[in-house]
Parts: structure tokens; C-alpha cells; sequence
């Protein structure tokens, strides 16, 4: 099939399109604006919705009430941004909303710089916002998967009726690769609970307000009912050469490209290395984690932060295999340093 | 026997949760006979607000959405950019609309929204207890400003009406009132006229509409009635700002 070289964020805006998402609605940020920029060339001609808001708090919004519709929306930004979008988020996870968040990620804290980071793992994995909800959290590694993950998350965000979020360092936005464009997406889901005028039918209230105290606690047993239901179901990791590895290292995203060169190198040297990247941030691919637990002596967590997805990783081995971390920010780690890093391990501990 | 009064369609058979004496009772009855009158239920979608509104969504016969605070502009946007033909309106308060939602609202007005947004200024917040709104009159007490509000220390009175007719994006902006039965049918009549506006997809529709307080203001409902026409509307004169007529 014919490749074309496409930039990380196009693939992204150009894989919506394919998934039949009809609206977005955004503010400019960098490095995230290539899918503004995208949508507000592409959707005048194809009869879609572009609105550039007047700030992420709007933007949100607009996607809370665009998705109400039963039409499929999205929204793009960078880690300042998404913090502004917490709110709104809360408000689209509890009104099971099905949406797109994209998360071009940078380093922060506060307006921190424009390289590209994982330091909103935290963010993204636990919520965000207020209240107790989790989104659907992708993570790719490739300009494909910018891409296809665009098109997967509507249909799981259709499906389990919730937002779900791509996050993507910076780099995989900037980013050019040859990809295969994929086809249309042609089938989509009914949705009955949509604002989109009562006609022949009892009105629909889109609503996250619940002043009783017992409804209030069933809605949060309804949401961690769901919540279980993609637990269950919705785990995803990569895992190369760990069926007999000592030392595992986790790593997602580009960073994980970039971690298991580092892996391939270590494995010259005779020491028994493998790599997991989860593909899934949330759910946690834990069970992959516990299943090489059982025979790896070490885990290694790279991550372009101070450490952040090193502690799932330490709550699912549960104190059974120490975890081990190297981390920058600001600089994404190259495969020489994190080379060292696990020579460095692999001496101390006598592997 | 014949009926001379009923409840409209496009309310549903709920009892108000508003104090005695409140006009947003009054406002749902209009802007609801309204929708009745255009034959608009079937395609209308309301977005609440959070204030005493905020249950609006229990009244009105329609699909409706609640609002976080101040966001009911935004998420009228995308409703209506998706869904051109239908009627989008939000029902809002003095601090959802003017105070943290000043930005969505200015913006809505801005692009030229095709929304009617129902304005509901009672110069107070009601729900969370008689705080200062961005309405609240100089010299008026609120819990906020016990001293009554002073120019030099909590600045001026939001005239929210005026503010938006300046937007080349709105198409009707009007300030009425409900203190009496005269300005009740005016109200009626500017409600109509903003629907159509949005139906005649002319631009972004307001209607400011001045409302009691009894409870905060901590007057009898017929006391309330007077202050509002005694010292709201010298500061909040009522009339059309902006009407971009319908060709």
C-alpha cells in the first residue's frame, strides 16, 4: 500500500476526519496548533466545524455541547491548556459524553517550555479535574499511530460513552514519518440520549447536577461500574523480549522508540534486558507489569519527567521487584543515556 | 366550559423551587409560550446556568443541558454550529453571565452566535446567598459588600445590555423588565422578536431582563417589585439596543 510522509499532528487531525468527527473547537498552543491548523483548512470545505475559541475554558465547552449533539468532536491542546480544559472535562465525564481530547504534551510546571515531555501523565492518568472519573488515555509512539489512535479513540469513546485522551510528546506531533493513510470510517453508533431537539420523542437533559445524596453515590457507582467494565477490557502494552529478561524497562510513547534502541544495545553486551510500553496510560497495562514480575529482577521506568508513571509501576509489582528510574526534562533522554543507565543498574545489582 | 389559562406546552408539569415573590417564575412562563407560539419545543435546546436556574432543566419541555458556570455560551456554540436549523437558547443570571461567564458571553456576541440568550438580572447572587453580583447597584448591601457597594472599592455596576449592543455580531439586544404586567408583555414581545431573529439567522440575540430578589434583598415580594423600578431601572433604563430587523 502507498505511504505518504505526513507530520505527527496531521495524521492525528487527517485520522479524525477519517473517524467522522465533525467539529473541533480549540485554542492555539504549542506544539499542538498543526491540528488546528489542519481542521481550519479542512472542515469549510468538507461541510465540518472549526470555531478557534477565545480560550481552552470555551473551547471545552463547545466540545461539551457539540458532542451533546451526537456528532463526533474534538478539541487539541498542550499541557497549560489542558489544565484550563479540567473543568469542562469534569463536567463531559460525568455527562458521558463521548469526545476526543488530544494532549500534545510539554514541560511544565506552570508555562514551563515548548519541548516536548510526559510530565502530564499524572493529569491525564488520574482525572484532572475534579471528582471521581478517569478518561481513556492512549499513547502513541508513531506518526501511524497518531493516526490510527485518532480513529480508535472515537470509536472507544462512542462506545463506553466517555472522553478519551490521545497524549503525545510534542516530538510525535512535530514529527514526520511515512504512514498509510487508512480508509473512512462508514459505521457509527446510535445515540439516543442526544440534545438534538425532541421531536416524536420525550425531551433529553444533559445533566452532571445530582442535590441528592443517594442519586449522587449511584452515579458514581454507575461511572465506576464503566469505569471497571474498561479495566477489564481496555488494556494495552508492547512488550519485547522479556520472557527472560532481568532488567525490564517502561517506557510509552516516542520515548519507548527510543528506550528499546537502548535495549537492543544492552542485549550486545549479554545482559538480559527487555522493554514494556504501555499503550494504554489509562487503564494501566498492570497485568503485563505482574506477569513479568514474576521473573524479572528489576524494573527500570524512563519517562520524559521527574517520575510519574514509575508509580503504577510500583503499585502494580506491589513491592515485590524494586523500581528503578531515569527520567529528564526538558531534553528527551537519548538511547546513549538510557544505555548507560541500565549498564549502570545492571553493574551495581551483578547482572 | 372553556380554558383561558393553561400551562404551556413547553413547560413541564414541575413546581418551581423558587422563593415567593421571585420573577423567574414569571420569565420561564414567557420565554415557554414563546416557544409554544413559534412551534419551537420540537427544536429548541436550552442550556441552564448555575444560579437559581440551575434546575431550569426540570421545567422546560424541551432537551435542555446544564451549563458549568458561566459556559452556557460556549456550549450553545457548538450545539448550534452543528445543529444550524434548531433553537439553541441559554437562560442565565447576572454571576453566571456577567461575572464568570463575561468572557463566553462577550465572545458568543462577538461571532455573531445565532443563540437567543435570556438575561435574567436580579442584581444579586440568589443561590449561594445574597453575595455581590457584577449587577449589584452602588450604595446596594449584599453579604459581599455589607457596607453597601462603593465605587472606589468594588467599581461599577456591569450594564451587560449596552456592553453586547456594541457587538457588530448582535442582531437584537433589548433591556426589559417584570415588575408589572405593562413590562411582562413587553418581555413576551422582545422574547418573540429574539427567536425570530435566530430563526431569521440574523446574528446573536439578547434579552436582558430585570428580576426580584425578595429573599436577598430582604424585601416583601411587593416591596421587591418597588425597588426594582425605583432603583434598577434608573440605572438599567429599558428599551431595544439592537435590532437588526428581519428582512
Amino acid at each position: 500500500m502507498e505511504k505518504i510522509l505526513m507530520k505527527g499532528n496531521e495524521a492525528l487531525a487527517e485520522g479524525a476526519i477519517i473517524a467522522g468527527c465533525k467539529a473541533f473547537f480549540g485554542y492555539p498552543i504549542t506544539p499542538s496548533s498543526e491540528i488546528a491548523e489542519y481542521m481550519a483548512r479542512k472542515f469549510p470545505k468538507i461541510d465540518g466545524v472549526f470555531v478557534q475559541a477565545e480560550s481552552e475554558l470555551a473551547a471545552i465547552n463547545m466540545v461539551y455541547g457539540g458532542a451533546a449533539t451526537g456528532h463526533r468532536v474534538m478539541t487539541a491542546s498542550s499541557g497549560p491548556g489542558i489544565s484550563l480544559k479540567q473543568e469542562g472535562i469534569s463536567f463531559i465525564a460525568e455527562a458521558e459524553l463521548p469526545c476526543l481530547i488530544v494532549n500534545i504534551s510539554r514541560g511544565g510546571p506552570g508555562l514551563g517550555g515548548i519541548q516536548p515531555a510526559q510530565s502530564d501523565y499524572f493529569q491525564a492518568t488520574r482525572g484532572g479535574g475534579h471528582g471521581d472519573y478517569r478518561l481513556i488515555v492512549l499513547a502513541p509512539s508513531g506518526v501511524q499511530e497518531m493516526m490510527d489512535f485518532a480513529i480508535e479513540s472515537f470509536d472507544l469513546a462512542d462506545r463506553y460513552r466517555t472522553p478519551v485522551m490521545i497524549m503525545a510528546e510534542g516530538t510525535l506531533g512535530q514529527m514526520m514519518e511515512p504512514i498509510i493513510v487508512r480508509e473512512p470510517v462508514t459505521q457509527f453508533y446510535e445515540k439516543p440520549w442526544a440534545t438534538n431537539g425532541c421531536q416524536g420523542r420525550q425531551p433529553n437533559i444533559v445533566n452532571t447536577l445530582h442535590l441528592s445524596a443517594d442519586y449522587l453515590e449511584e452515579r458514581n457507582h454507575h461511572l465506576q461500574r464503566k469505569y471497571d467494565d474498561i479495566v477489564s477490557r481496555e488494556k494495552r502494552a508492547e512488550s519485547y523480549l522479556t520472557e527472560d529478561a532481568d532488567m525490564v524497562v517502561v517506557a510509552f510513547g516516542l520515548m519507548a522508540r527510543i528506550a528499546k534502541r537502548a535495549v537492543m544495545e544492552a542485549r550486545k553486551t549479554g545482559i538480559k534486558v527487555g522493554l514494556i510500553r504501555p499503550i494504554t496510560l489509562w487503564p494501566f497495562p498492570d497485568t503485563e507489569i505482574i506477569k513479568t514480575a514474576q521473573t524479572a529482577k528489576r524494573f527500570l521506568s524512563v519517562e520524559i519527567s521527574m517520575g510519574q508513571m514509575i508509580e503504577d509501576i510500583r503499585l502494580a509489582v506491589a513491592g515485590r521487584v524494586p523500581v528503578d528510574f531515569f527520567g529528564r526534562i526538558g531534553v528527551t533522554p537519548n538511547p546513549e543515556e538510557i544505555f548507560r543507565a541500565i549498564m549502570q543498574i545492571a553493574e551495581r545489582e551483578g547482572m | 366550559m372553556k380554558v383561558v389559562a393553561k400551562r404551556p406546552e413547553s413547560l413541564k408539569d414541575n413546581r418551581f423551587h423558587y422563593c415567593p415573590g421571585c420573577t423567574h417564575g414569571i420569565i420561564h412562563r414567557l420565554v415557554a409560550e414563546c416557544l409554544d407560539e413559534l412551534s419551537l419545543r420540537e427544536s429548541a435546546i436550552g442550556i441552564c446556568p448555575v444560579g437559581c436556574a440551575v434546575l431550569a432543566y426540570d421545567y422546560f419541555n424541551c432537551d435542555m443541558l446544564e451549563a458549568a458556570h458561566g459556559r452556557a455560551p460556549a456550549i450553545a456554540t457548538g450545539i448550534k454550529r452543528l445543529l444550524p436549523d434548531k433553537t439553541v437558547f441559554t437562560y442565565q443570571g447576572d454571576g453566571d453571565l456577567a461575572s464568570i461567564g463575561m468572557g463566553e458571553i462577550i465572545h458568543a456576541a462577538l461571532r455573531g452566535e445565532k443563540i437567543t440568550v435570556i438575561f435574567v438580572n436580579n442584581a444579586i447572587y440568589g443561590m449561594t446567598g445574597g453575595q455581590m453580583a457584577p449587577t449589584t447597584l452602588l450604595g446596594q448591601v449584599t453579604t459581599t459588600s455589607p457596607y453597601g457597594r462603593k465605587k472606589e472599592w468594588e467599581g461599577y455596576p456591569a450594564k451587560m445590555a449596552e456592553l453586547l449592543a456594541q457587538s457588530e455580531g448582535s442582531a437584537y439586544i433589548c433591556r426589559s423588565s417584570v415588575h408589572n404586567p405593562a413590562n411582562i408583555l413587553k418581555t413576551k414581545k422582545a422574547i418573540m422578536k429574539a427567536l425570530k431573529i435566530q430563526q431569521a439567522g440574523l446574528g446573536f440575540s439578547m434579552v436582558e431582563i430585570l428580576s426580584t430578589c425578595p429573599t436577598n434583598w430582604g424585601l416583601g415580594p411587593l416591596e421587591a417589585l418597588e425597588w426594582l423600578e425605583y432603583n434598577m431601572i434608573p440605572y438599567y433604563p429599558l428599551g431595544e439596543l439592537k435590532v437588526k430587523e428581519v428582512e
